[in-house]
């Protein structure tokens, strides 16, 4: 016989304290972190838009800063410091590590200048492309007068010739948008709100389809018998739920962004040509791209890395958010 | 499915009408003087009169309709007088070029050839690189081919042409000398030799362009073979003794391919737009290269036209994917 009474009590109390419960974007982190690639896609965006933000104030050259009088016969066409491995007569200086152009202006200097403006449109138009996406979805799943109307516009935009409409856009809009907010300020007005007009439908569209079959569910129909708004029904129940795919897609609108840009730049419609963009550089040196690759090489290399770089950060995105793949 | 295709027909129209528009109201709501190139020493009145002559003094829905009625009913009559040698056309004002004073149509036509060349053929290279890429890396999914196939189609994904056609210039171009970095469009083929001398000029721009087109193409096959690689049918199909080569090729690939012909048709009209900034690179003198050279010379009627002619292709190859769509796929039912 045994006196050890049981105590009840001690039976069902937990052994050990309890844990907090998980989120859901600690789930979502443990599955993006099996992604390898968005990992370092990720990574890159982040050292990328750093190194844009906070490059000028450790490479402290003025991109704009040519050299004076004679100097210049000495100061231009500076090649990057690695050539001087396998060329040694190559004309280098450690003043200027990645070079200069041909007016004697600090290539790296202009790198960084350029990866600000490029990453400035980016984001910037990939902002203004989901704004008008998700209102344009939200509005369209969840009123149905408005459906019809608003899905029909967004297939005419859709059915538009996209980059000669841009083209058009840009060079004709130039002189006025430059009159009123300054050569720069007026043609990243003009390039961001091109690019973010064109590019939202995606967006819409996904909104939309996730947007119909959210508002049928339960929850919303327990919302509604409360008596709430429309409004706050929208913004309390039915955009966070629609995250994930605006998540998607802000990658995929940087990614088109930062490219769209580059490619009117290389048309010769973008910024002018004190104001440099990744784009804007590699334009400009195709001309003399036999003598000097790298002028080439290095801006179309970072649009590249970075778009790459986006890309891969969408991919694994796509993965972690969606909670059918998750946790497999 | 006939009525579909009608249904889908009669609704481009306005399609196309309010894309015409948006265009129209676009360049007519545009700043820009076509007189800006006039000396300063021609008289005002004179100039009001040459204004006169360019239709610009009237108001804006006639000038629309104007250009309705040029581009819809009398650039088909002229068209079928050139077929057909009747004189239809005979007297009637076609849209014309600021520039050059020419129909706008002549020019567009003489250009065409080129872009078709080079785009139509880099998109059928780019096309039959990426089905076997996306077969074979669907069917070994998670192989060392299907890692780095994902790979470099990410890669040809994120690099943009008007880095890789500079970058193709230097290498093979400048450094080893191997092609000519520009498309000479007045060489003629004649024999064997001049056809080779095509072929190399030919070769750069079709594979930069081809590199976008492989880079989607593949990720569309990889993925619709997946889907149908897990399919019931398939185990039926192996269980009953079928050869493997017969299952993945019969079998899957035609299930497989409903999706990624009607995402081929939908990508032609992007080839053309991507070609605009091929054709920069390599000097090829089509109607991408066309349109720019309009645009800075500010000849608004050649822009219209062309940017509408990439508009009616755009509606053209959606209503073709729609309804290919449903033919392929008997489970689709539009009706």
């Amino acid at each position: 016989m045994t006196d050890q009474a049981i105590d009840p009590y001690a039976a069902l109390q937990d052994k050990e304290p309890p844990k907090a419960p998980r989120s859901q974007w600690k789930d979502v982190w443990d599955q993006f972190k099996h992604h390898k690639g968005a990992l370092f896609g990720g990574g890159f965006l982040v050292f990328i838009t750093l190194a844009v933000l906070i490059g000028p104030w450790l490479w402290q050259v003025d991109p704009q800063a040519t050299p004076k009088g004679r100097e210049i016969l000495t100061m231009r066409d500076i090649r990057p410091i690695y050539v001087a491995l396998w060329d040694n007569t190559a004309k280098v200086d450690w003043a200027h590590p990645l070079g200069t152009d041909q007016i004697g202006r600090d290539f790296l200097a202009n790198l960084i200048a350029g990866g600000r403006a490029s990453m400035a449109v980016g984001w910037a138009a990939m902002v203004l492309a989901l704004l008008i996406g998700t209102a344009v979805g939200v509005v369209s799943g969840y009123f149905k007068k408005a459906d019809f109307w608003l899905m029909r516009f967004t297939d005419l935009v859709l059915s538009l010739p996209i980059l000669p409409l841009l083209l058009v856009a840009v060079t004709l809009f130039r002189q006025p948008l430059r009159a009123n907010f300054g050569p720069e300020g007026g043609m990243f007005i003009l390039i961001v709100g091109v690019i973010g007009l064109t590019s939202w439908m995606q967006t819409a569209r996904i909104v939309r389809g996730d947007i119909l079959a959210l508002k049928e569910r339960e929850f919303i129909l327990a919302a509604r018998s409360i008596g709430t708004t429309s409004g706050s029904i929208i913004m309390r129940h039915l955009l966070p739920n629609v995250i994930s795919p605006i998540m998607v897609s802000a990658t995929l609108g940087l990614a088109t962004a930062i490219i769209t840009e580059s490619a009117l730049s290389f048309l010769g419609v973008g910024f002018p040509s004190d104001f440099p963009t990744w784009g804007k550089l590699l334009a400009d040196a195709v001309q003399r791209m036999e003598q000097y690759p790298e002028r080439v090489i290095l801006p179309g290399l970072l649009i590249s890395l970075t778009v790459l770089g986006v890309n891969y950060l969408g991919d694994g995105l796509r993965d972690a958010l969606d909670p059918r793949i998750r946790g497999r | 499915m006939l009525t579909f295709t009608i249904r889908r027909l009669i609704l481009s129209i306005p399609t196309l009408l309010f894309i015409s528009l948006v265009i129209f109201l676009l360049l007519q709501l545009a700043p820009g003087d076509p007189m800006a190139q006039v000396p300063l020493t021609v008289p005002p009145e004179v100039k009001e009169k040459m204004r006169e002559a360019l239709g610009l003094g009237q108001p804006i829905h006639i000038q629309y309709w104007k250009w309705i009625v040029q581009f819809f009913w009398i650039e088909p009559q002229v068209l079928l007088d050139h077929w057909l040698g009747t004189t239809f056309s005979e007297g009637k004002l076609r849209v014309i070029s600021w520039q050059t004073r020419s129909p706008v149509m002549d020019i567009v036509v003489q250009r065409i050839p080129q872009t078709l060349w080079v785009v139509g053929l880099s998109y059928i290279v780019g096309i039959l690189i990426a089905l076997p890429i996306g077969i074979y890396s669907a069917y070994k999914q998670y192989s060392v081919f299907d890692q780095s196939g994902t790979f470099i189609t990410m890669i040809g994904f994120s690099i943009p042409p008007f880095f890789t056609g500079p970058l193709l210039i230097v290498v093979f171009s400048v450094q080893l000398g191997w092609l000519p970095s520009i498309y000479d469009t007045t060489h003629v083929v004649t024999d064997w030799a001049s056809f080779k001398v095509q072929f190399m000029q030919m070769v750069m721009p079709v594979m930069v362009l081809a590199l976008q087109t492989t880079a989607q193409i593949s990720r569309y096959m990889r993925s619709s073979m997946l889907d149908n690689l897990g399919q019931d049918y398939v185990r039926t199909a192996r269980a009953k003794g079928l050869r493997e080569g017969v299952v993945v090729m019969q079998h899957v690939l035609r299930n497989s391919m409903i999706p990624v012909i009607t995402v081929i048709a939908l990508g032609i009209p992007a080839i053309f737009g991507g070609a605009i900034i091929t054709e920069n690179v390599f000097k090829v003198n089509g109607i991408g290269q066309l349109l720019l050279t309009a645009l800075f010379a500010n000849d608004i009627p050649m822009v219209m036209t062309l940017t509408f002619i990439f508009a009616i292709l755009i509606v053209l190859f959606n209503l073709i994917a729609d309804v290919l769509y449903g033919v392929l796929d008997p489970r689709i039912r539009y009706d």
